[in-house]
């Protein structure tokens, strides 16, 4: 297991690599600058911003400074926000998005999981049908749609709880989260019943149930563990994503995590911000696969380190 | 919410179908027949052909046109009195067009799309998995790295150099996408090389166009089948995020996902220009995931009952 | 179909339960139904008397994007300016009604040739942290502003003082701007040439001064909370990115005990309907906008809230006049502007009673006298008319109708102004328009560039008061000429102006220019901006004005009129 840890770590070198010289390029690719203002700047000030942020370099010139800067983990100064540096302000923005996103998963896993086993016992029956149809209104309804029903609904109708903004408290995590988890338990109650139907279907279930196993004992004891499999490659990039923020859920409830800085980092051309936040979610995303790999073994004996070498996922 | 939702088919199929025996044309015929007995695939089915329809023929049915606003009824309720029969938006222009209008862009940017990472992720799938060895772990390299790429970032940027229009959203969303067919088609083909069958026609001597041919391709179409069934909304709702942001498809013209954004900000206001379109999208989503689920079970034959 | 209507039942349940609420005749109330205000009495320094100020004195304030930066020198846009001017102050300020009125410094002279200002500061100006306000700290801030190296967005509004351009270019040290401390407090400036707004810019950000020790320790970070030192009425408190920025009182502030407001927290909104929806929940009791799509739901249910005031803004279109098809085609140019109904489009697109307009400088100067414009006096038939016979002039008819790109960058309303644009070339003219809607940043290069544009979404919010701010963008050496207007008539006139120290003439002189740029139809003004924003009604001390500046020291919440009769109507501002 150690030689397969070192071996993914070695090999996650190059992607990386690979990651922040195409991100870097396409950022630069992008028309305008992120100085450009619709008020008229001085041909002088132009110079001198661009000066003292080195933009009038070669490009070339401006990735070699760049990846030295990166490697002694500096993200350098935010373009945009002038006042800050970009680790600064992934310092702030990320634990506010770790939570929401953290706290979101979890409840995905605790509604989804049960719900995908429930309707895989009751294969096309009507409960199947009725649950399988709720979870897709998860998937089916933009979150830029579900948002601000819900405010509407439990803030400004209700009045019980707040229409937003942030604080590490209960009340104002509530509709947030649930935002962010309702597609999440959408597809993962889907997948679980996909999975769940198929490991019933297997013979070795079939075995169990022919040596009068209660049903009961099959499912935890038996099923779940294999159903889980499919579940958890969906989890490695989806928490990857969930834990980097969203802009929609930012911008509709006003939090300030890190999702919004992929979009915004982009149309504002605040180059330094938008190449941090990308490498962070590639190392994420890198990390979770592998946790992945890691836990699939686990699940599945079958599965040897080996074999997850060639072309994981 | 869709760079988390995207590998979802991806892995669950890789792994489903690792163990899959391998299917004959006749298969397929046993396939649809399943497929028809499963309620709810045949029912996303009749929807999806209804609302291909209605999209099409729906704007020739009535008066207005979905650029010219009616200035003497903007933002009114849906009523059979101004002909308005899904009411008007903001700008007075006919809801009822302009959701049929937004319907067409939405499916045809979800069916082409999925088409152009189709096109992308099978033959590139199919050459990593065919040569294997080296040229396989450098195309496999370079997936991942675009893989760690925030999907979202990777299409504003396209939008933004290439500027906006219709076309260019299909090659843009299609153009992130293919990374989950090309995964698939290679692992498929990967398994498909060494199997007994295909080890069996290559001694007898088949051709390696024929091998590819009968044996390959027959097998991967289950695969790509359902693969473009549950890509399609995805799509579509990608559309629908970048129509939030501003970026979606250009005026006149509209989408389901610009509706839906459009309505969401009148949503006490004018709650039927939210609903219909809503309504729309949701409803078509509903239909092809079910119609996807439909054939996965469908064309696993495991799960025969 | 079962799915789809059981999605359509539920969003209707929603939907429905929704708007419930958000009837007036509902008997729940919202949950905080707007108090009103009891009746404001001044003593006699004219401040609000004690009896009728409210004991919570916090006021929430939605303040648009998060601010770029909080140094004054280095920012730009509207919500940075907003809590600047609150931290800092210039040498003039503005009263609430938006005059322009001494500020750290109290008095000032010109001398006769117009070139030399001398500022006297106020004795009792100070810094958050107790020190003095000097002279010398205004030398050393502008000293800052120009110097290659700080890269102010904003220096031009220090170019009017000597060697400042060369300064800029690097061609000479910071040393040689032409300011000096006479002594603590005399502060003296030396122009290049006569520039008769100079005094309005000294209330722009960039002229502050701010703290040189704080500056020279923390460089660009001395902005943070517990370094920043300021000179306004307030200090920073609290800053936590893109959630909220808190101020409190300056105790030294030579103002101090006019400072009601005890604590200002200014929220930063990317979305406007959000900044809407925290308003009605009872967060805000000031907002940055007003979603323009919700007037009717405002003005039916918050009136008393709602406030709607000219703003020193216009927003037009400009034609790209070095390309086809409006290079030298005046007559297809007027055609475009008459065909635009702006009745019709401020009536149902803005709705915010914004003003509509053929001319470019808005209203509101003191004695600028705007040109008279032919269209302004006809009926919108007569102009669609004369749109036709224009159009056919220019060589286009039904039959060859003008293919058109007009371009506007990603919003909501800019969507909307063009789309209706659009439909009413083609009804009134049969012009086909492709709207072209470009990211920002896209949209600005392809304005400057101007190699594919054709007519483009413009718009100017005047920086200081004087028409001069909107009629420079025409000159042909402008940096945002982006219409390519080139007339040596027109640059002449400009200079002239620029150089006249007698008002009345050069009032003359800018408005001869105006009437020739409308004249030319370089752009298609449609309508004078309106500020528009939700103030709770009980917030007061602060008075609409044109200039939209708003600082929090003169407001102050008062006290809510005892509930007797609630069916007393609500006084509307």
């Amino acid at each position: 297991m150690l030689t397969f840890s070192i071996k993914r770590l070695i090999s996650a070198v190059p992607t990386l690599f690979l990651l922040i010289t195409v991100a870097f390029f396409l950022i630069r690719v992008a028309p305008g600058g992120p100085f450009d203002s619709e008020r008229a700047l001085m041909p002088e000030v132009e110079a001198n911003l661009a000066a003292k942020y080195h933009l009038d370099e070669p490009l070339i010139f401006q990735y070699g400074r760049y990846l030295w800067q990166i490697a002694q983990l500096d993200f350098g100064p935010s373009f945009h926000y002038l006042d800050w540096s970009v680790n600064d302000l992934i310092a702030q923005g990320w634990p506010v998005s770790l939570t929401l996103g953290g706290l979101a998963l979890v409840l995905a896993l605790l509604v989804g999981i049960p719900i995908g086993v429930w309707a895989a016992v009751n294969q096309n029956k009507a409960i199947d049908y009725t649950v399988m149809s709720v979870a897709m209104i998860g998937i089916s309804v933009p979150a830029f749609v579900m948002a601000p029903v819900l405010i509407l609904l439990f803030a400004i109708v209700l009045g019980w709880l707040p229409a937003g903004g942030w604080a590490f408290s209960f009340d104002r995590m509530v509709l947030p989260v649930l935002t962010l988890a309702l597609p999440m338990v959408a597809y993962i109650a889907r997948i679980t019943r996909g999975s769940m139907i198929e490991v019933l279907h297997s013979p070795f279930i079939r075995t169990a149930r022919a040596k009068g196993m209660p049903e009961k004992e099959i499912l935890t004891n038996h099923a779940l563990k294999p159903a889980m499999l499919p579940v958890l490659s969906y989890l490695g990039p989806a928490a990857a994503g969930v834990l980097t923020g969203s802009v929609v859920v930012e911008r509709i409830f006003t939090i300030p995590g890190i999702g919004s800085y992929f979009v915004q980092g982009a149309l504002n051309r605040d180059y330094t911000l938008v190449m941090g936040v990308v490498i962070l979610y590639g190392m994420l995303i890198i990390l979770f696969n592998f946790l992945v790999d890691l836990l699939y073994a686990w699940l599945d004996p079958r599965i040897r380190y080996e074999d997850l070498n060639e072309g994981g996922p | 919410m869709s760079a988390a939702g995207r590998s979802q088919n991806a892995d669950a199929f890789e792994r489903a179908l690792d163990n899959r025996p391998v299917m004959g044309r006749s298969l397929y015929v046993d396939a649809w027949h399943r497929l028809l007995k499963n309620k709810a695939a045949v029912a996303g089915l009749v929807v999806l052909a209804a609302m291909a329809v209605m999209v099409v023929l729906g704007p020739m049915l009535v008066e207005w046109d979905h650029e010219i606003p009616d200035w003497d009824h903007y933002s009114s309720p849906p009523s059979l009195e101004t002909n308005h029969w899904f009411g008007t938006d903001a700008l007075g222009r006919d809801l009822f067009v302009r959701t049929m209008i937004g319907g067409q862009i939405s499916l045809l940017v979800g069916i082409v799309s999925t088409l152009v990472s189709l096109l992308i992720g099978v033959s590139y799938g199919a050459v990593a998995g065919y040569f294997g060895g080296r040229v396989d772990n450098v195309m496999m390299r370079f997936v991942d790295a675009v893989y760690a790429m925030p999907f979202m970032f990777f299409v504003i940027l396209l939008m933004v150099v290439f500027g906006r229009n219709i076309f260019l959203i299909f090659v843009a969303i299609g153009a992130v996408n293919w990374l989950d067919m090309a995964r698939i088609v290679r692992g498929q083909t990967l398994s498909l090389k060494n199997k007994d069958f295909v080890e069996a026609a290559r001694a007898s001597g088949a051709r390696q166009s024929q091998i590819i041919r009968r044996h390959i391709v027959p097998n991967l179409l289950g695969v790509v089948i359902v693969y473009v069934t549950l890509t399609i909304p995805q799509v579509i709702l990608v559309e629908s995020f970048l129509s939030f942001l501003g970026l979606g498809v250009q005026e006149p013209l509209t989408s389901w996902g610009a509706l839906v954004n459009e309505g969401a900000q009148e949503l006490e206001t004018a709650p039927w220009s939210l609903l219909f379109p809503a309504g729309f999208l949701a409803a078509t989503l509903f239909a092809f995931n079910f119609l996807g689920d439909g054939l996965r079970d469908a064309l696993d034959p495991k799960d025969r009952l | 179909m079962k799915t789809l209507f059981k999605v359509i039942a539920w969003l209707c349940v929603a939907s429905v339960v929704a708007c419930g609420g958000g009837e007036p005749q509902d008997a729940s109330p919202e949950p905080m139904a707007l108090s009103e205000p009891v009746e404001v009495t001044l003593n006699d320094q004219g401040q609000p008397s004690a009896e009728v100020l409210a004991d919570q004195q916090v006021l929430h304030r939605g303040n648009g994007e998060e601010p770029q930066t909080l140094d004054p020198h280095l920012g730009e846009g509207v919500p940075t300016t907003n809590i600047v001017i609150d931290l800092f102050e210039g040498l003039t300020t503005t009263a609430p009604d938006g005059q322009i009125v001494p500020g750290a410094a109290a008095r000032w002279n010109i001398s006769r040739d117009g070139l030399t200002y001398t500022f006297y500061l106020d004795p009792n100006g100070r810094w958050s942290n107790g020190e003095q306000v000097k002279a010398s700290d205004f030398v050393w801030s502008w000293r800052r502003v120009v110097a290659p190296e700080t890269a102010a967005t904003y220096a031009r509004m220090l170019a009017p003082v000597a060697n400042a351009e060369a300064i800029l270019a690097g061609e000479m040290p910071p040393s040689e701007l032409g300011v000096a401390a006479l002594n603590d407090l005399t502060f003296q400036v030396t122009l290049a040439s006569p520039t008769p707004y100079f005094l309005g810019l000294l209330s722009h950000p960039t002229t502050f001064a701010v703290y040189p020790p704080a500056v020279q320790a923390h460089g660009s970070g001395h902005v943070r909370p517990g370094r920043l030192v300021s000179n306004g009425a307030y200090q920073l408190h609290d800053w936590q990115v893109r959630s909220k920025i808190e101020l409190i009182p300056n105790p030294h502030y030579r103002l101090a005990e006019q400072t009601h407001i005890e604590r200002v927290v200014f929220y930063p909104f990317e979305d406007e309907n959000t900044e809407f929806t925290r308003f009605r929940a009872g967060d805000l009791g000031w907002t940055y906008q007003v979603p323009s799509a919700q007037f009717s739901w405002l003005s039916e249910n918050m009136d008393s809230a709602l406030v709607v005031s000219p703003w020193f803004g216009t927003y037009f279109f400009s034609f790209n006049l070095t390309r086809p098809p409006f290079a030298d085609n005046l007559a297809l140019r007027q055609a475009l502007s008459l065909a635009v109904d702006r009745q019709l489009l401020t009536e149902r697109v803005t709705r915010f009673g914004e003003m509509p307009t053929f001319g470019l400088v808005p209203p509101g100067l003191p004695d600028y006298e705007s040109p008279d414009i032919d269209a302004e006096n006809m009926t919108q038939a007569q102009r669609e008319a004369l749109a036709r016979s224009l159009y056919r002039q220019a060589g286009y008819s039904e039959s060859q109708p003008l293919t058109v790109e007009l371009r506007y960058n990603t919003s909501e309303n800019h969507r909307k102004i063009a789309v209706a644009v659009a439909a009413m070339w083609k009804e009134v003219l049969g012009v086909k328009t492709r709207l072209i809607n470009e990211e920002f940043r896209v949209f600005l290069q392809n304005r400057a560039q101007k190699r594919v544009t054709e007519v483009f979404r413009s718009g100017w919010i005047g920086d200081y008061q004087d028409a001069y701010t909107f009629l420079e963008l025409f000159h042909s050496d402008h940096g945002r000429n982006d219409a390519g207007y080139d007339n040596p008539i027109f640059d002449d006139l400009l200079e002239r102006a620029a150089n006249e120290r007698i008002d009345a003439r050069r009032r003359n002189l800018m408005a001869e220019a105006e009437r020739l740029l409308l004249a030319d139809q370089v752009v298609l003004p449609v309508f004078v901006y309106v500020s528009k924003r939700l103030v709770h009604p009980r917030l007061k001390g602060w008075q609409s004005n044109v200039m939209d500046r708003h600082p929090t020291r003169f407001m102050y919440w008062v006290k809510a009129k005892p509930r007797e009769d609630s069916g007393a109507e609500v006084e509307s501002n």
